[in-house]
């Protein structure tokens, strides 16, 4: 029963490993590609450029040992990101591993909620389409899902900013105070997830409609509506919950960018603004973290499966 | 006579449909426009003109200025021209690297094809444009880095489609009579592989070019990629942002030449892929 679980877990574990190696590496190399001395650099950003002289620069340099070989460093540095020491940014006071904490729960926020936008959006239309193939109602949403898939998320954003606050007013243009803001962000992604997963919800409701088994019950006399509920959305759940795992993609990424168009001061938001000021320390925890998050709800949902599906996880 | 009725677009239309016909003529216009507009406009997209910003659309002016007096239609295309530019180099890069790989990796079989399958799965542990990000965070607004990133995430899907079907084609007994009758790798490879690939090859490449565009733009408009004095669509979106009251037409132009470079692109392949 549990075998297909822990090989998921097993797959999504290898993943999340193969993540931190791939980010740790690549900012490393940032480090040592940064012009001129990255001691004066540091020491610069925890003293103030006014504050700082060469001997500050120095107890820095001793103190991160600059000053070895850059073997000896990166062992250092993959060790200290296996214990989950994230170091302290170069620009702002305090850990990388605080700042985080704040602007996961924002980050989360957003992406459950646009989450929870698509499937609102999208299951309500794919079933309706899926009952009703080659209606009115299927073509008009096919053709719609086709224009909506061409506009990048940031475009959506930028579109309903410029209809729903700036000329409607109804909404705030950016920035976090309370569920007003959340709702122009959550419905940006949420459309641009829902245009695509509608059609598959379609797909495989149309699928299971087109069955063995739907005909058996209805001809054992199953009346439609139990049919449709017991029979019909369950099967085509699964196909549908899967695919909602492919969009995890679509979904870190459209955060990074539509956390940075509505200032939403989640970990994307963060993303952006430590490649600015080349906060190594920040760049490399915020992308482990999204990394991170798009692994786990990865595994979030092969659990989903195993659960709308058993016989997945016993084979 | 003969040679025109049978390319003509009516014929054309007939055989793959309207969706299709719309997006393959839409996409070569843009392209035909992209080639031979910027010398048919005859602006330089950098030349700024502060005494005539934020123009309405004129005669000098065919799109009007943005907020420096530079004429948007000439910037429009300079902008075409890069992302279409390097949205093709890097697709074919991705494709050349994709396919010669895959099809490796489905002929020899073995440590070959698990060492180049899991390769492309680490790949894949990262989703795409944080994968370009986290690269461009070392050298923002490097192109060489952009045009490497995005290839890195686009070659992914040509290998696996190679892989998985050429394994298929592969096991055929048409492949084995072939060899029987002693034919060579190459027309194997020409003639069972390739022909089999083809379609589904062209509806990928469409949309990793859509794709490749779309994280460019993406990248503009954070201020991560492609650097100000250069004409990029995203880009152009966030500097003409806070003059959407005073010329709401600024804005709207690039966002729709993104729209409708990216619909024709999914048109000309017919519109939906599932991924």
């Amino acid at each position: 029963m549990y075998k297909k679980l822990i090989a998921a877990l097993l797959k999504r574990g290898l993943q999340a490993l193969i993540v931190a190696l791939i980010v740790g590496l690549v900012s490393f190399a940032m480090m040592q590609a940064l012009p001129g001395d990255a001691a004066f650099r540091i020491a610069a950003g925890r003293y103030g450029y006014d504050l700082m002289d060469a001997a500050a620069a120095e107890a820095v340099r001793q103190e991160l040992g600059l000053d070895r070989h850059w073997s000896l460093q990166l062992f250092d540095w993959l060790k200290a990101l296996a214990q989950f020491n994230l170091g302290e940014s170069f620009i702002y006071r305090g850990s990388v591993s605080e700042k985080i904490a704040v602007q996961l729960g924002h980050t989360l926020t957003l992406s459950l909620s646009a989450l929870f936008v698509s499937i609102l959006i999208a299951f309500p239309i794919g079933i309706y389409t899926g009952l009703n193939p080659n209606g009115w109602a299927d073509k008009f949403f096919l053709q719609l899902s086709i224009f909506v898939r061409a506009i990048p998320p940031f475009a959506v954003g930028l579109t309903l900013v410029l209809i729903f606050s700036v000329h409607l007013k109804l909404f705030p243009v950016a920035g976090f105070r309370s569920f007003h803001h959340l709702i122009l962000p959550a419905f940006t992604l949420g459309i641009g997830m829902a245009a695509v997963s509608n059609r598959v919800i379609r797909d495989s409701v149309l699928e299971a409609m087109h069955s063995d088994w739907q005909l058996f019950s209805r001809i054992k006399g199953l009346p439609s509506g139990l049919t449709l509920r017991a029979h019909v959305l369950r099967n085509a759940a699964l196909p549908s919950v899967t695919y909602i795992g492919v969009q995890m993609a679509y979904l870190i990424e459209g955060v990074v960018i539509i956390e940075t168009l509505f200032a939403w001061p989640g970990i994307g938001h963060a993303l952006i603004h430590a490649i600015f000021g080349r906060d190594i320390a920040m760049v490399q925890g915020t992308a482990l973290t999204l990394g991170l998050i798009y692994v786990g709800l990865n595994l979030v949902i092969d659990f989903l499966c195993s659960f709308i599906d058993p016989r997945s996880a016993k084979s | 006579m003969i040679f025109f009725a049978s390319y003509s677009p009516l014929k054309l239309y007939r055989k793959i449909g309207l969706s299709r016909s719309i997006g393959l003529g839409l996409l070569s216009i843009i392209i035909i426009s992209t080639v031979i507009g910027p010398d048919l406009v005859g602006h330089d997209p950098a030349k700024q003109d502060l005494l005539h910003a934020r123009q309405m659309p004129n005669a000098v002016h065919l799109l009007g200025t943005d907020h420096l007096g530079r004429d948007m239609a000439a910037r429009l295309l300079s902008g075409a021209r890069l992302s279409l530019s390097l949205g093709i180099l890097s697709l074919v890069t991705a494709a050349f690297l994709g396919i010669s790989l895959g099809i490796i990796a489905a002929w020899f079989g073995t440590w070959t094809d698990r060492f180049l399958t899991s390769f492309a799965d680490a790949i894949l542990a990262l989703p795409g444009l944080l994968l370009v990000l986290i690269l461009m965070a070392s050298a923002p607004g490097s192109w060489w880095l952009l045009y490497i990133g995005i290839s890195l995430t686009l070659w992914v899907e040509f290998f696996r489609y190679t892989r998985q079907r050429s394994r298929i084609i592969l096991a055929h007994p048409s492949v084995d009579a072939s060899k029987n009758l002693g034919l060579s790798n190459y027309f194997i490879l020409t003639r069972h592989i390739f022909p089999e690939l083809r379609n589904g090859l062209f509806t990928i490449s469409a949309f990793g070019i859509a794709s490749a565009i779309t994280a460019i733009a993406a990248l503009g408009f954070v201020s991560v990629g492609i650097r100000p004095p250069m004409a990029e669509w995203g880009l152009m979106m966030t500097q003409l942002l806070p003059y959407w009251r005073e010329a709401p037409f600024l804005i709207l132009q690039p966002i729709i030449c993104l729209v409708l470079t990216i619909l024709s692109l999914h048109l000309s392949v017919g519109g939906f892929h599932k991924k």
